[in-house]
């Protein structure tokens, strides 16, 4: 389910300490998100496309994870032009788009995708385990970080549960229709799955208990800053302070 | 610890589930150091709730409980006994929750106050203990049926405690890890009780075995199962013996009679 195969490879990326990756990683998506201007916003783009390639993960990967998020996109320019009030650009029958819809779909276009590449390059260079290590490290919430791995941990075993009672449903011979009994069947699994995983979660927390447990996880992992991650760091957030300077400058 | 050695004692405990009739009836119960005792009972006879009752995460309605000479009461008291009493549970998945297994085996001596040196010290120990070396950096959720199990009894010796409970400890487990199981309890030297169905292994790592039914645990020693085995001419046929003995049928040449008590 989470694949890191990726995480293996070699890249200066993924040789770079992974709290330096997230520091840039959030100052870089906090700016992109709430940039305005086209040439903030390219230059954000462009900036993911050459970390991306960096971390040399296969462009095919990149593409196929860049399609749930650009399934969501198209709706939104299939709306935001009719919907925005503005200056009319084009019609379709009794529709109007506005320029200012299409603007700003192109926004959301370009800012999704250059946080979303540059998270595909953080994730592809880091194994997730250490990811949550680093966050750990780097003052997250520790309820966040725990949650973080009980997820990473657990997602597995619920989801091989999930197999297990649609297998069981399939050997008695259960296929999906569109019909009263297919809704309930689904409803009857996903609520089989919550009872379950809470009976589960209970069951954690008891052995957590068993074994001294009293409120506190602990981290084994050390990391240590080299040259090579203050260098990146100090350009990276740089480049991200250029853009903020670009994005709030007065246009001359 | 107690007077001659009494690690456990339980006198009258009883225990239901809301609404439903209960679990343990009157259950008295007394273990020494030294005891590896084997328990046997039909499914819903309470096995694993008293397991769980002595660890403190269910609370009985009745009943007086004493472990290592001091009565236990509140949570505070069974917050300073768990570490000394090592439960595996029947589910490895519910034991391993951390990502890789030396974290997962270093929780408990961490918890325990040792240094992040110190556990990582233990936590390898352990783990080259049960033949697990080079375990420490998989991850958990990807291990097999097998070494999840080993790695669980692993993150439970880890704690370094006194009393080993283990429940059901052979379910889903092939021939050579089973063996590998009891051979690594053999090598302990410690107090544990076993709950399982399976005879056979309670036959090799147990001194005596105990029954339980409907919440109680026989104390009658005529109803204590001895463990015999026994070879027949004739091959494979149905037969009955008498007052119903539980008995295994293993290869004679394999056959391990524990003394009896």
């Amino acid at each position: 389910m989470f694949e890191d195969e990726f995480a293996q490879r070699d890249s200066f990326l993924h040789r770079l300490d992974p709290r330096v990756k997230i520091i840039v990683v959030f100052f870089f998506s906090v700016l992109a998100a709430v940039a305005n201007r086209f040439m903030v916003l390219w230059l954000a783009l462009g900036f993911s496309v050459v970390v991306v390639l960096i971390s040399a993960t296969p462009i095919r990967q990149i593409l196929r994870r860049l399609v749930p998020v650009n399934l969501f996109i198209v709706f939104l320019w299939f709306f935001l032009p009719f919907t925005l009030k503005g200056e009319p650009l084009f019609s379709l029958g009794p529709f109007v788009g506005s320029h200012e819809g299409v603007v700003y779909a192109a926004r959301i276009t370009i800012k999704s995708n250059a946080i979303v590449i540059v998270l595909i390059a953080l994730v592809s260079s880091t194994p997730i385990l250490t990811l949550g290590h680093a966050m750990h490290d780097l003052w997250v919430p520790k309820k966040l970080v725990h949650l973080f791995f009980f997820t990473l941990r657990y997602i597995h075993v619920i989801h091989r549960e999930y197999v297990r009672l649609v297998q069981a449903m399939k050997v008695r011979g259960f296929r999906p229709k569109t019909n009263m009994h297919t809704y309930k069947t689904f409803a009857y699994l996903v609520g089989m799955l919550l009872v379950r995983s809470c009976d589960r979660a209970q069951r954690v927390h008891n052995a957590m208990l068993c074994r001294g447990f009293r409120g506190r996880l602990y981290s084994l992992s050390q990391f240590s800053l080299r040259t090579a991650d203050i260098v990146s760091l100090i350009v990276m957030l740089a480049f991200v302070v250029g853009l903020g300077i670009l994005e709030w400058a007065k246009m001359a | 610890m107690g007077e001659n050695g009494l690690i456990m004692s339980l006198e009258n405990v009883s225990f239901s589930y809301p609404g439903r009739a209960p679990v343990l009836d009157g259950l008295d119960l007394s273990f020494y150091r030294g005891d590896r005792m084997g328990l046997i009972g039909p499914n819903g006879s309470g096995k694993t709730t008293m397991l769980h009752v002595v660890m403190g995460l269910l609370k009985p309605f009745s009943g007086k409980m004493e472990v290592f000479g001091k009565p236990i009461r509140e949570e505070k008291d069974f917050r300073e006994m768990r570490p000394r009493i090592g439960l595996l549970f029947q589910d490895a998945d519910d034991q391993l929750f951390s990502p890789t297994v030396l974290e997962d085996v270093a929780f408990g001596p961490l918890n325990l106050g040792k240094s992040q040196e110190e556990a990582k010290a233990i936590a390898l120990k352990t783990l080259a203990s049960l033949g697990l070396s080079g375990f420490e950096d998989r991850i958990t959720y990807k291990l097999s049926g097998g070494e999840k199990r080993l790695v669980s009894l692993a993150t439970v010796l880890a704690m370094e405690p006194d009393v080993l409970l283990l429940d059901e400890p052979t379910t889903g487990l092939d021939e050579a890890t089973e063996k590998r199981l009891i051979d690594s309890l053999k090598g302990l030297d410690l107090s544990y009780i076993v709950v399982s169905h399976n005879l056979d292994f309670l036959m090799k790592t147990t001194d005596f075995i105990r029954a339980m039914a409907r919440g109680k645990i026989s104390l009658d020693d005529e109803s204590i199962p001895h463990t015999h085995v026994h070879v027949h001419k004739l091959g494979r046929h149905v037969h009955r013996h008498s007052q119903g003995h539980n008995h295994t049928h293993a290869n004679a040449a394999n056959a391990v009679v524990p003394e009896k008590e």
